[in-house]
């Protein structure tokens, strides 16, 4: 036990020393030393995780580190849930983060300020993994903030460039807006429960009827926060534009855990979310809506991290709609799959990217297979199991989540795998204009150093066989995940399957076959081209709304930042100018004149201070004389 | 004690009170209109002592000794008033070559 809490605590701890170590000791860690030391210690603590894991019990502990809060009724420990569920975000938090950070001593080596880049990073590491272990809202509260604070920090990370400046603000803000609903969430349900602690909250949720006003309504405000973390509509445009940020910090953070946080939190209070069917179809409706936004834009995008940021959003997607038709367990398995294949699919542009010299545009790239064969096969098979090509990890985590749709919705379903086509589509694409044809840039490709493919090649083997995770009946497997995740996560074991086998076969081969007919129509397309087609002039409505985003930004910019400006504005010009530069400045002037008047009482003459006094002292006495 | 209080009843209440009356505006009117910074002392202490007197014979009438020690409160205050006056009058005498308080109209700023 001792042990456990030792552990559980190092977990943590290990990354904040980095944070602070690094980060204070910047000027003095010359070369690599800075990223040797982050990625040790985030190293140290997968092992730790890794120790915890296989050393689980089935049971949820609660490792009490200290008294936090303690007023009245209010008791808020700072303390670690340890059980099945935070032991897996764990492991994938800290697995992908030492592999990006390893990566990212390769990538950032020539970077001026790399010990800021991985003090940032480290303190990433340290609040993500708050957020996975926290024993109540609040602890998971604070690594939520100071993910969005990370995230901030290196989207901004090259800040000479006013753009990339605009891309942390944005994203910024827009996790501010997901926060407001977070923070009101847990109001709510102190309000209803007297505590913030998971454990006690799930246990006293049982005794509510189903659709209780007060749950719904909290289950709404948490999901708010979680559209706002994992980039759901309408709270999505930060995340494409948080591409501004190093590639690794995209792959980390954009792509395998903090955008996941949502999920885990969903996840996390699902006892919460099987009370509110209410709840339950908004979010699998606004994750269909999602993944079928982000597939399509994705479709047009010429920036290589675009591409796969739209991809992400739809990947999200999915995961949202798994969990709204309450397939806790195949949502969980697609947030850890895509885990990995999205960070391998990252870190593969990265090594592109380097290796073209900072190119990111796809149309200026081609014939990249021979020159960095290993980035190739990498991005390959993460590509491969992006489109969920059988037997590689998206296959399966993709369609658990299709086939518990089906069940649940045969329209979303649908939607769901239209988007798995256009997935296939625009990944294929970015694929065979990357690394097919010839060249059309101008730079001199070069493959990476050791150090950034040997993470490539680690995450491919993982994007290849995750999937074992999970292998479902029909396959022979005993759905591993799921068991294990079913001791932490209510509702999980009760997920099953009514479909039968045959209709399961249906289905997989449905979409499996859907989607090798899109990877072939895309080679058609731009298998074998050399040169590009300019782009027609007049495209068709659609896909010009597309190709603009669905004019998301746009709408944001007059329904929201248009109106605000105004009323600035106006509250500069009226309320500012007219109310309150009169009221401060006119109160200042008016006691620096009458000051100026008394001023003239101080004669410096003695007598006349000596009759000042003893004329008050008459003047109390009639006072008093006349009152008393 | 008894016979402090009745020498003190010996002299009827009203004429404590003319006494004390007079000193103590002969007092306020000497630091009133003097210049002389000694004289102006000299008037802050006919006030104080034109209170002392009269407490005490309040005191007496009343047979109250809290007046007593209020009069040994305001001679210590007093006493501790003129230590710090005299040092004042001291250092105005040598810094000005002169005892006139209105000198002191220098200090304002």
């Amino acid at each position: 036990m001792v042990k456990l809490d030792l552990l559980a605590i190092l977990v943590p701890a290990l990354p904040l020393l980095g944070a602070l170590f690094i980060g204070f000791g910047r000027r003095k860690l010359k070369g690599n030393s800075a990223g040797m030391l982050g990625t040790a210690l985030v190293l140290g603590a997968f092992i730790c995780s890794l120790i915890l894991f296989l050393g689980r019990d089935g049971q949820t502990h609660i490792v009490h580190v200290f008294d936090w809060i303690k007023v009245g009724t209010m008791d808020i420990p700072f303390a670690f849930q340890i059980d099945a569920l935070s032991l897996w975000m764990m492991l994938i938090v800290t697995g992908i983060g030492s592999l990006i950070h390893l990566y990212s001593i390769g990538y950032m080596h020539d970077d001026p300020r790399v010990a800021t880049f991985f003090a940032q990073l480290n303190l990433f590491t340290f609040s993500m993994l708050l957020l996975v272990m926290g024993a109540n809202f609040l602890i998971t509260f604070i690594g939520w903030e100071g993910v969005g604070l990370c995230s901030y920090l290196l989207i901004g990370f090259w800040y000479t460039t006013p753009e990339f400046n605009y891309a942390g603000r944005k994203a910024f803000v827009m996790n501010r807006i997901g926060d407001v609903g977070m923070v009101l969430a847990m109001t709510l349900m102190f309000y209803t429960f007297g505590t913030l602690n998971y454990v006690d909250i799930m246990d006293q949720a049982g005794s509510f009827a189903p659709s209780n006003p007060l749950i719904i309504t909290a289950t709404l405000l948490l999901f708010l926060g979680a559209t706002g973390k994992s980039a759901q509509l309408p709270l999505l445009t930060w995340l494409p534009d948080a591409m501004a940020g190093p590639t690794p910090v995209s792959a980390l953070i954009h792509a395998a855990t903090m955008v996941t946080a949502g999920i885990f939190l969903v996840v996390r209070s699902s006892v919460l979310f099987e009370l509110a069917p209410y709840t339950q179809d908004v979010i699998l409706w606004i994750g269909v809506a999602t993944a079928l936004f982000g597939a399509t834009v994705g479709l047009f995008q010429n920036d290589i991290k675009k591409v796969l940021a739209y991809s992400t959003v739809s990947q999200l997607g999915y995961m949202f709609a798994a969990l709204g038709v309450g397939a806790y367990s195949a949502g969980m398995f697609h947030v850890t799959t895509h885990a990995f294949f999205k960070a391998l699919l990252f870190l593969a542009a990265g090594s592109v990217i380097h290796a073209l010299g900072g190119e990111q545009d796809i149309r200026k790239m081609g014939g990249l297979k021979k020159t960095t064969k290993t980035t190739y096969i990498t991005f390959l098979i993460a590509t491969l199991a992006i489109a969920g090509i059988p037997p590689l990890s998206g296959f399966f985590s993709k369609d658990g989540i299709l086939a518990s749709t089906f069940q649940d919705s045969p329209f979303a379903y649908g939607i769901l795998v239209f988007a798995a086509m256009l997935t296939a589509f625009y990944m294929f694409r970015v694929l065979f204009l990357t690394f097919f044809g010839s060249y059309r840039g101008t730079a001199h490709p070069h493959e990476s150093p050791k150090v950034m493919t040997v993470p490539l090649m680690v995450l491919a083997v993982l994007s290849a066989i995750g999937g074992a995770l999970n292998i479902p009946h029909i396959f022979g497997g005993h759905e591993w995940l799921k068991v294990d995740l079913g001791t932490a996560v209510e509702g999980v074991l009760g997920e099953h399957m009514a479909l039968s086998a045959s209709t399961e076969w249906m289905l997989m081969a449905l979409s499996t076959a859907l989607v090798l007919l899109t990877i072939w129509y895309t080679w058609t397309l731009f298998g074998k081209k050399t040169t590009l087609d300019g782009e027609p002039a007049d495209m068709p409505f659609l896909k010009r709304l597309i190709a603009k985003r669905w004019m998301l930004d746009e709408l944001y910019a007059v329904l929201f930042e248009k109106p605000f400006g105004w009323l600035s504005r106006n509250l500069f010009g009226i309320g500012e100018t007219k109310v309150a530069v009169p009221l401060t400045v006119g109160s200042g002037k008016a006691a620096h004149g009458v000051a100026e008047w008394l001023r003239k009482m101080q004669t410096g003459n003695t007598s006349f201070y000596l009759f000042g006094m003893m004329l008050g002292v008459v003047v109390f006495l009639l006072i008093t004389l006349f009152t008393a | 004690m008894e016979n402090v209080m009745t020498a003190i009843r010996v002299v009827p209440l009203e004429h404590y009170l003319i006494l004390s009356f007079l000193l103590f505006s002969i007092g306020m009117v000497g630091a009133l209109v003097r210049r002389n910074i000694i004289i102006v002392i000299m008037c802050l202490e006919l006030m104080l002592n034109s209170v002392n007197l009269l407490l005490v014979a309040f005191s007496a009438y009343h047979s109250d000794p809290g007046g007593q020690v209020m009069v040994f409160f305001i001679m210590l205050v007093a006493a501790a008033e003129v230590t710090v006056g005299l040092s004042i009058l001291v250092l105005m005498k040598r810094n000005t070559d002169g005892v006139d308080m209105n000198i002191l109209n220098r200090l304002k700023w």
